[in-house]
């Protein structure tokens, strides 16, 4: 008799969760109709707008949504020497705010050099060194991975012969499965010198692209769907791979076998070198950049429709994607990794193997 | 933005289809013929589709911009 009791809770849950969406339904365009002041125009919804808002950097950390946000520093090297201020004296959106040297407004979440009405103007070059919202969450993120490791290095020296435990059980069989899986097939005997390297660069990407998915305060940036992030992850590579290659690397990009194919080899070994290293920079910048592009995107065809009604389809989908991103989250960590690897595999490697 | 540049993408994304399709029915081709071996078919897999996926990426980033 306890069976049926279940199974009516479980009709009943049903029922209440369609009852949920019929009532909201029953309100469409609810939360515009609030926010749409009597006789202003109505501004039509743009997704790609809202998209590209969301991927790139910002001047303020946004903890919870666009309302509760810290306010990060301003460092900007002009011309005439620095200046520093907080970002919050660039809001609301389109204040001008009066420097030592110059006036600076908010454009598109970029700082531009204005005159008094607001109008750019072209007279002060200025470099922004901003700490904006990636770079705080990668300083929070390393903290994060300091304090991980830390604690179970520690528990390693002092818990030595036993079993892992806690925070070492968690992160011993990953860093064993870079060891065995990743850096000694492919590496070969001298792996050891580039572990460090590669498990670095493996929890780097992989934080930051956890912290990447959380849509809230720990995360909330978009760190490796940042093209200069991932071009200094990839100018790292290229830098240890080139600097480490042995004589037979380079006697295989410069003296191909037969002497005649000097002239095409050449070049082509040549960007090579150079294709490796853009190849990771962009899989990883382009892999997470579409992610987080398509799940904006699933959660505007809300707005698009402008009913209630699509809310259910779209959230369910964004579900499905945000599933499959964290799939994609530590996919994209681990080739990086890999790749490099075998990148690095190839430069340090002693024999060089004749393909018949 | 050439009003062109979605296609292009759409037709890098056909190719890399098709290509990680051939990667991923292959390789469950040879963990069905060689269990034993799964271990090292999925690495080779995952790097496989990766180089792939590159090529689609590069694509698609030169058509969008």
């Amino acid at each position: 008799m306890n069976n049926s009791g279940i199974l009516k809770s479980k009709i009943f849950n049903k029922l209440l969760i369609c009852a949920f969406f019929l009532a909201l339904a029953a309100f469409p365009v609810f939360g515009f109709s609030q926010e749409k002041a009597p006789g202003a125009k109505e501004e039509k919804f743009d997704a790609g707008k809202t998209a590209m808002e969301h991927i790139t950097d910002k001047h303020e950390w946004r903890l919870f949504g666009e309302q509760v946000v810290v306010p990060l520093p301003v460092i900007l090297y002009t011309d005439k020497g620095f200046e520093i201020f907080l970002s919050s004296k660039l809001k609301p959106a389109g204040t001008v705010y009066k420097g030592k040297y110059y006036n600076y407004k908010l454009i598109n979440d970029k700082i531009k050099v204005v005159d008094q009405a607001g109008a750019v103007s072209e007279t002060g070059n200025v470099w922004d060194f901003s700490i904006t919202q990636n770079i705080a969450g990668m300083w929070l993120s390393g903290l994060i991975l300091i304090f991980l490791f830390l604690s179970a290095s520690s528990a390693y020296k002092k818990r030595a012969g036993k079993g892992p435990k806690g925070l070492q059980s968690f992160l011993e069989p990953v860093i064993l499965f870079i060891r065995d899986d990743v850096a000694r097939p492919n590496i070969g005997l001298k792996y050891e010198r580039f572990m460090p390297l590669l498990l670095t660069v493996f929890f780097f990407i992989l934080i930051n692209n956890l912290f990447g998915m959380i849509p809230f305060f720990p995360g909330g940036y978009n760190l490796t769907g940042n093209i200069a992030v991932t071009f200094t992850l990839a100018f790292v590579m290229f830098l240890v791979v080139n600097l480490n290659g042995n004589k037979y690397y380079w006697k295989h990009i410069f003296s191909p076998n037969p002497w005649w194919l000097f002239p095409i080899m050449i070049p082509v070994e040549i960007v090579g070198i150079f294709s490796k290293p853009i190849a990771l920079m962009i899989r990883l910048f382009a892999n997470m950049l579409a992610g987080h592009i398509v799940i904006v995107s699933l959660i505007s065809l809300i707005f698009i429709f402008n009913t209630l009604w699509m809310s259910p389809v779209s959230v369910a989908f964004a579900v499905f994607i945000d599933v499959i991103e964290v799939l994609v989250v530590f996919l994209q960590a681990y080739v990086f990794t890999i790749l490099s690897a075998l990148f690095i595999g190839m430069a340090v490697e002693e024999h060089h193997h004749e393909v018949i | 933005m050439s009003p062109y540049g979605p296609l292009g993408a759409g037709f890098a994304a056909i190719g890399a289809g098709i290509g990680i399709g051939q990667i991923g029915g292959k390789a469950v081709e040879a963990i069905a013929r060689q269990p034993e071996a799964i271990s090292k078919i999925q690495t080779n897999m995952i790097i496989a589709a990766a180089l792939v996926e590159g090529v689609a990426l590069f694509a698609v980033v030169v058509a969008l911009l």
